[in-house]
């Protein structure tokens, strides 16, 4: 059960990845990593991160694609178009992408002993304890400072925004210098 | 377990976030028509302050905090100071250089603010995790700091170059850091170094290894990884370059020789050739492409490509000698090209009326400070005596011959005589007569900020380039602190101890 829902899944991941590079329209590209979020989602609760899928379903293929057919849709973004560049970038990338490909599959399916990952102290997982237990644990004990810091990364993101994306009041006397420049 | 409190290891990162969100907060609550500058002052005395916390850091006993994410030894308290040092130049050169009428100043000196708290973290974290979010804090303010003029073309050019191939090398690091994970099971950069001895998926730390160098040989601007460089300058304003090219490399610079030294000194076979080669490439294609420039920032952005390679090259060192070197050389590199990015702003000015080299022409007659200034930094970063440039390649290249690598050392001088050509340009081009048909442009004045800006980066430089002592005495103390296994991890370092452990 659990190896077919998986391949199934994974071949669903796999598919919605594929699509979203082959796709020239922005948002077919957009439908289909909402695929990648899902399946990738069920992978995970598969492999027993029940909290995680949640989170996955919640904020990435919830919130953030949402976002993201919103923007595409506002902005009213056509089909892309095929330059030189883009040509150029293809034929280089695809061999680029199998190389890379190759190098890490090749390391995985060399490694020894990939079944259980043996994990340090505060992760070891109790039986009887849930994901969300174990997570928020290690979340404020252990790993309280990159929690915390978090925050920080958060809020130069919004200042950053606001300083970018503001349309700014321009005063005429400003500009004026510019241009005539 | 620990006599220290939490909130002293992180001293100088917690003044500096505050300081940015005083700075955020009464931007937000002055008048709209109030003149934001008084803000820079407020940023840069938070800065100093910052300094003066990590200094303090000193007499806390060596050890990690927050348990285990972040150590304060000699290492950080070194790279603190220089990051520091070159936000608050940065911040003075602001000051004086950003134009009355420029939008969202209280967002720009916030930015470059909560930028150094994530490069003070970068330089402290010993957990991977914290690594990546310290990155990507740093990362961001200065992807964001570069598309600050956004009525020219460039300059959201520079920004969106920058944030998509900044994002796809912190994607490549953290995949690094999850094979990593993987193999040893821990993100804790102690407890990866001890596991890694006796790991059996050695393939697996060994792809991650190369990932984690490609995402930090990125944000160091090392050549294949360069790239981006001279657009992203070329793009950025002045000011922001000043910042960008120093003290983020720095930090990026602090977290190699903490992956490769602290973290995976076994492996050092796998990534000293590495190194070696990316070092050889950076000299080498940095300085033959900046030979060709005709735009002062995009030869300078070149000339960096190149300064990191030298400073890759300490990386052959052995052990402390190679820590020390480096360390020094990123501090006599801050100095000076800060300096240098200070007196091109002033010279081309905010918006950039005078980019090509051709402008500098009789620099020396048209203001006598400047000029010299000029010349000064450009002297230093060819490396000659009495400067700091001197005696950073000098060390780094020891370190080099030390290690074995006398090729590497010869090739870092070849290029050295290869780059004084384009730096020589430059100085000779601003002392020849200035070209009597072309109208003057006046240079910026000089005020009380940018003036202190200039005197701190040339005193930097003289204090490196004629007493290196003191410095090299700390970058010696940092290196013996980055190898000694820290005192509160329960762990012993040494393999000996650990197969006497295992069962």
């Amino acid at each position: 059960m659990h190896l077919i829902l998986f391949l199934v899944f994974a071949g669903f991941c796999l598919g919605g990845a594929i699509n979203l590079l082959i796709q020239s329209h922005p948002i077919n590209s957009a439908l289909s990593l909402i695929v990648v979020m899902v399946s990738l989602a069920v992978l995970y609760l598969l492999l027993g991160a029940e909290f995680l899928a949640a989170a996955q379903v919640i904020v990435y293929a919830g919130a953030i694609m949402v976002l993201f057919t919103f923007v595409v849709m506002l902005l009213n973004a056509g089909r892309e178009a095929r330059t030189m560049g883009s040509r150029a970038a293809r034929s280089i990338g695809f061999p680029a992408v199998v190389a890379i490909l190759a190098v890490i599959a090749t390391v995985i399916l060399h490694a020894q002993s990939l079944g259980v990952a043996r994990l340090s102290d505060g992760l070891t997982n109790v039986p009887g304890q849930t994901n969300i237990e174990l997570l928020s644990t290690v979340l404020f004990t252990k790993l309280l400072l990159p929690f915390e810091v978090t925050s920080v990364l958060i809020l130069i993101a919004i200042l950053g925004a606001v300083a970018l994306a503001r349309h700014d009041d321009t005063d005429p006397q400003g500009s004026a210098e510019r241009t005539d420049k | 377990m620990n006599p220290v409190p939490d909130i002293f290891r992180i001293l100088p990162e917690v003044i500096l976030t505050l300081t940015g969100v005083a700075v955020m907060l009464l931007d937000a609550a002055l008048p709209p028509h109030w003149a934001r500058r008084p803000l820079g002052w407020v940023a840069a005395i938070g800065t100093t302050l910052a300094l003066w916390g990590s200094l303090g850091q000193l007499s806390l006993p060596e050890g990690t905090g927050f348990s285990g994410t972040i150590e304060t030894s000699a290492f950080t308290v070194f790279f603190h100071v220089l990051i520091c040092g070159v936000v608050l130049v940065a911040l003075l050169l602001s000051l004086d250089t950003l134009p009355e009428d420029s939008h969202h100043q209280g967002e720009f000196y916030a930015l470059m603010v909560f930028g150094a708290v994530g490069m003070c973290l970068l330089t402290g974290a010993v957990e991977l995790l914290l690594v990546f979010i310290a990155l990507e804090i740093s990362s961001i303010a200065t992807y964001v700091l570069a598309g600050y003029r956004k009525d020219t073309a460039r300059g959201p050019e520079a920004a969106i170059k920058y944030f998509l191939l900044g994002s796809f090398a912190t994607a490549f690091l953290l995949y690094g850091v999850a094979l990593i994970f993987g193999a040893t099971g821990t993100t804790q950069i102690y407890e990866i170094a001890r596991l890694v001895p006796t790991a059996q998926n050695h393939s697996l730390i060994l792809a991650g290894l190369g990932l984690m160098l490609v995402g930090i040989l990125f944000k160091v601007s090392a050549a294949p990884f360069h790239v981006w460089t001279p657009d992203v300058y070329e793009g950025s304003p002045t000011p922001v370059v000043a910042l960008m090219s120093t003290a983020p490399k720095a930090a990026a610079f602090a977290l190699l020789l903490r992956v490769v030294y602290e973290m995976l000194p076994t492996l050092r076979s796998v990534w000293q050739p590495l190194l070696w080669v990316v070092a050889v490439l950076s000299m080498t294609v940095g300085n033959l492409a900046a030979l060709r420039q005709q735009n002062v920032k995009r030869m300078l952005a070149y000339s960096s490509i190149a300064h990191a390679g030298y400073l890759l090259a300490a990386f052959a060192g052995l052990g402390n000698t190679g820590i020390a070197a480096a360390s020094f050389y990123a501090a006599a590199y801050a100095a000076m090209n800060v300096g240098i990015f200070a007196v091109v702003t002033l010279v081309s000015g905010y918006d950039e009326k005078l980019p090509l080299i051709d402008d500098f022409r009789g620099l020396i007659y048209r203001s006598p400070l400047l000029g010299s200034l000029l010349i000064f930094f450009l002297v230093s970063l060819v490396g000659i005596p009495f400067t700091g440039g001197f005696f950073g390649k000098f060390y780094s290249f020891s370190a080099a011959v030390g290690g074995g690598a006398i090729w590497l050392a010869i090739i870092g001088l070849l290029n050295s005589g290869l780059a004084a050509a384009y730096y020589l340009r430059l100085a000779l081009v601003a002392a020849q007569q200035p070209d009597a048909q072309k109208p003057v442009v006046p240079a910026h004045r000089v005020g009380i900020a940018v003036g202190a800006a200039l005197l701190l980066a040339v005193a930097a430089t003289l204090v490196l380039g004629i007493v290196p002592g003191d410095v090299l005495h700390a970058a010696e103390a940092a290196a013996y602190t980055l190898q000694a296994p820290s005192t509160e991890t329960s762990a012993p370092a040494n393999a000996v101890d650990l197969k006497m452990m295992m069962p």
